[in-house]
């Protein structure tokens, strides 16, 4: 019985864990942290911009790459 | 830390080669059979049913049959046969990898990214409209346009603008069939956009005319938007997911709090004419396009993918569990006689024209041709993303139809006939239907609009109300009974204006973008796109431009969207020919003269229903399809002292002489673009066939792929195990 629950408990954190994945990645949140991941290994010893620096570089890209949205 | 891996995902499969696998196993074999005859019998019980009630499980059993075995065997065709994908070839995204604009991308959120770019109003509204002639014209040519024609389309275009690092179609019409042809296609695309916009915009505006529940909502979608703009810009910078979910949470209080609304002493305030609905549309317009993304535009798109994404599963789920009866007929009477009073002209070309987005959207080859490829991992993944996301949107219009053609037939006519036609009241419309061959009562009118709390539903055109009238039938019947259809009423409702309303945000910076560029070539300052007088000059010249479409829409006395909405069907398929054309010349001068009837027969299909149509509005006799038959009618009628109806003053008569002509001139107009851009490629293709040596193309080069070796890559991929 207990066993029973403690694998549908896993199964759920499993979906939840994935659900919050895909949101995060298809939204575009989990971007900053590769670009950490990138800015370390390409600049070592430049300091990494804050999640607000990237934000605004991110806003700034945005602003003059319009992407279209279809009918 | 990477957050990015995904706890049980499954590494990228590449297709091997051809020969690898094409043969099948015994299970798949057995599969295969039993999905092919189960699509089989649901097309044979929609064929040979008559005068019998049918529920439209079977049209979705039907649609989800044959878009599986397409995928599995013609979409696998077209893609191992004809495009040929190499996944030892490097991607765009791995070769330029900048983190910024191209970045491998797990294919699954890729697919996601493309169908929230491709899929919008579009699909939700022509089948609607097109169910005038019954639901069984308009579900075959979903069906068998995006198997054949839509999806290889999206396919095409993908892996081509892969191959050359994500150009543009226009660039592609320039580089690969000549001056000419890319100068056309670069108008062609601007002008088609702009009619595209005026009409979305147009259904935003029938639908919340006179409508404070509707009103209110749509209208608090704007302070949601920038509160969670500033929330994302200020407090919690790049939280998008909380912040989402924060703002659908609003979006569903605004809808109830629409209710409250409606009740109060604000109703006044909003309950607004059509006129000045397109006054603070165009100004919304205006304003949206010159402020910062990350306050108005940025979160809205959020918002649209977050409904988008819940409310096609959400109708999915309904109409599987509901099961609704189909009411239309199959065929209408108005099928052959061509004489319906949502749009007029016959099946062929205009239920095809009609029925764009769903089946074949020029559109999307712009879409196709932008951020997509910029983003794919392996070259095998065109068939997923690109076949894949468009199988999905063909599914969105045919549950789209099924919400149309599961209304009372006499319901669907009073609600899309134009206004001209049914009169103002329950009375007048019942009377005008009883005309039309069906039968509505007074009464039936008067309380099909009280259960969803409108004031009324007749010549409510569009598409939009009598989508979101469908799905609240469907929704109520599952979810929360009677009571709960006025919510999902207006729930539908204020899915479909956020749609278009993103569409239309997005649309007029990119139609802003591309007019800076068009006119930086004769003036260069206007091309800077941070000289701030140039921008606000260029939005408001592209907000102008929809803007009239919009006002000469919500004003024509013969009914704005039976008027516009072919020249928006005609714009959009002519998109997809130039599409189509590019494909075409491409597999030409590649060396694939034997494959090109993948793309050739599409194209040859699209050629002939919009030359057709746009032949048959420029000069048909019947005044009700011919732009200029109509003007010549209206005209005569000035010169005599009449007044003709549905015109009831002389102005209304001279409002339709000046928009018969201006319709009428610029079909013209798209037909010649159009027909420039085939004839500079049939003398390109032609010249390829005869050369000897094959004739330069603008493909990237080989470079060999590191990705399937993840020790060497030197990037991670995104949302890849880490």
């Amino acid at each position: 019985m207990n066993a029973r629950h403690g694998s549908l408990l896993s199964t759920a954190r499993q979906w939840a864990r994935t659900v919050r994945w895909y949101l995060r990645e298809l939204t575009g949140e989990a971007e900053y942290d590769r670009y950490c991941d990138r800015h370390r290994r390409h600049h070592p010893h430049a300091p990494v911009p804050s999640r607000r620096e990237y934000e605004v570089l991110r806003t700034h890209h945005r602003e003059n790459h319009p992407q279209s949205r279809c009918c | 830390m990477s957050t990015s891996a995904l706890p049980e995902s499954a590494p990228p499969t590449p297709e091997g080669p051809p020969s690898a696998s094409s043969r099948m196993t015994p299970r798949s074999i057995l599969l295969w059979t039993a999905v092919a005859l189960v699509g089989a019998l649901a097309w044979g019980v929609l064929a040979l049913a008559r005068g019998e009630e049918i529920s439209a499980v079977w049209l979705v059993m039907a649609a989800l049959g044959s878009y599986a075995i397409a995928y599995r065997f013609y979409a696998r065709f077209v893609a191992r046969r004809v495009l040929k994908p190499d996944d030892r070839r490097a991607t765009p995204a791995e070769r330029l990898e900048d983190g910024v604009d191209f970045q491998p991308t797990d294919r699954r959120v890729l697919l996601g990214h493309h169908f929230a770019a491709i899929a919008g109003a579009g699909p939700l509204v022509g089948p609607v409209l097109a169910a005038q002639m019954g639901y069984l014209p308009g579900t075959l040519w979903i069906v068998a346009g995006v198997i054949f024609a839509g999806a290889v389309q999206d396919m095409v275009v993908l892996f081509l603008s892969m191959r050359r690092d994500g150009t543009s179609l226009g660039q592609m019409a320039r580089d690969e069939i000549g001056r000419a042809g890319g100068a056309a296609a670069l108008i062609a695309v601007f002008a088609i956009m702009i009619i595209l916009l005026g009409v979305l915009a147009l259904v935003v505006v029938n639908a919340l005319a006179h409508s404070p529940w509707g009103t209110f909502s749509v209208a608090m979608t704007i302070p949601i938007a920038l509160f969670m703009g500033f929330w994302l810009h200020r407090i919690r910078p790049g939280r998008v997911v909380e912040t989402s979910l924060i703002g659908v949470a609003l979006l569903l209080l605004a809808i109830v709090g629409g209710s409250w609304v409606q009740e109060s002493s604000l109703a006044d305030t909003f309950t607004l004419s059509p006129t000045t609905l397109v006054f603070c549309l165009v100004g919304y317009g205006f304003v949206a396009s010159v402020l910062p993304v990350w306050m108005l535009l940025a979160p809205r798109d959020y918002l649209s993918t977050f409904m988008k994404i819940g409310t096609i599963a959400l109708l999915a789920v309904g109409v599987v569990v509901a099961a609704p009866v189909m009411r239309a007929d199959a065929v209408s009477d108005f099928a052959s006689s061509g004489a319906g009073p949502v749009f007029a002209g016959s099946l062929f070309p205009f239920l095809f024209i009609t029925i764009a987005c769903g089946a074949l959207s020029g559109f999307h080859a712009l879409v196709a041709s932008g951020t997509t490829p910029k983003l794919i991992q392996k070259e095998s993944q065109v068939r997923m993303i690109g076949y894949g996301a468009m199988l999905m949107e063909s599914f969105v219009a045919i549950m789209a139809l099924i919400a149309a053609a599961t209304l009372e037939p006499g319901l669907y006519y009073a609600m899309n006939a134009p206004a001209g036609l049914l009169g103002t009241t329950a009375e007048s419309a019942s009377h005008a239907v009883a005309g039309l061959g069906f039968t509505i009562s007074p009464d039936q009118l008067t309380q099909a609009a009280k259960a969803v709390e409108e004031q009324t539903l007749v010549a409510r055109t569009g598409g939009a109300p009598t989508l979101a009238v469908g799905m609240s039938e469907i929704f109520s019947g599952v979810f929360g009974g009677t009571a709960m259809k006025a919510f999902w009423y207006h729930f539908a409702i204020m899915f479909e204006a956020l749609f278009i309303l993103t569409t239309v945000d997005a649309g007029t910076r990119v139609g802003r973008f591309m007019l800076q560029d068009m006119l930086g070539n004769v003036w260069k300052p206007i091309g800077r796109v941070n000289w701030k007088p140039g921008i606000w000059l260029c939005s408001g010249l592209v907000v102008a431009a929809w803007g009239y479409f919009l006002y000469t829409g919500a004003t024509d006395p013969l009914g704005g969207i039976n008027q516009l909405f072919p020249l928006f069907g005609i714009a959009n398929q002519l998109l997809a020919a130039v599409a189509l054309t590019v494909c075409t010349t491409v597999l030409i001068k590649s060396g694939r003269l034997r494959w090109a009837w993948v793309t050739g027969i599409p194209l040859t299909w699209v050629v002939a229903i919009t030359f057709t149509a746009g032949w048959q509005k420029l000069f048909s006799d019947d005044p009700r399809v011919g732009f200029f038959a109509q003007r010549e009618r209206y005209a005569d009628g000035i010169d005599a002292g009449q007044v003709l109806p549905p015109a009831k003053t002389l102005d209304d008569m001279h409002t339709v002489v000046t928009n018969s002509t201006v319709d009428g001139v610029l079909i013209a107009l798209f037909l010649l673009l159009v027909a420039v851009v085939i004839v500079n490629a049939a003398v390109v293709c032609v010249r390829a066939v005869r050369s000897p040596v094959p004739l330069p193309t603008t493909e990237a080069p080989f470079v060999e792929s590191r990705i399937d070796l993840p020790e060497q890559a030197a990037e991670p991929l995104v949302g890849a195990r880490s």
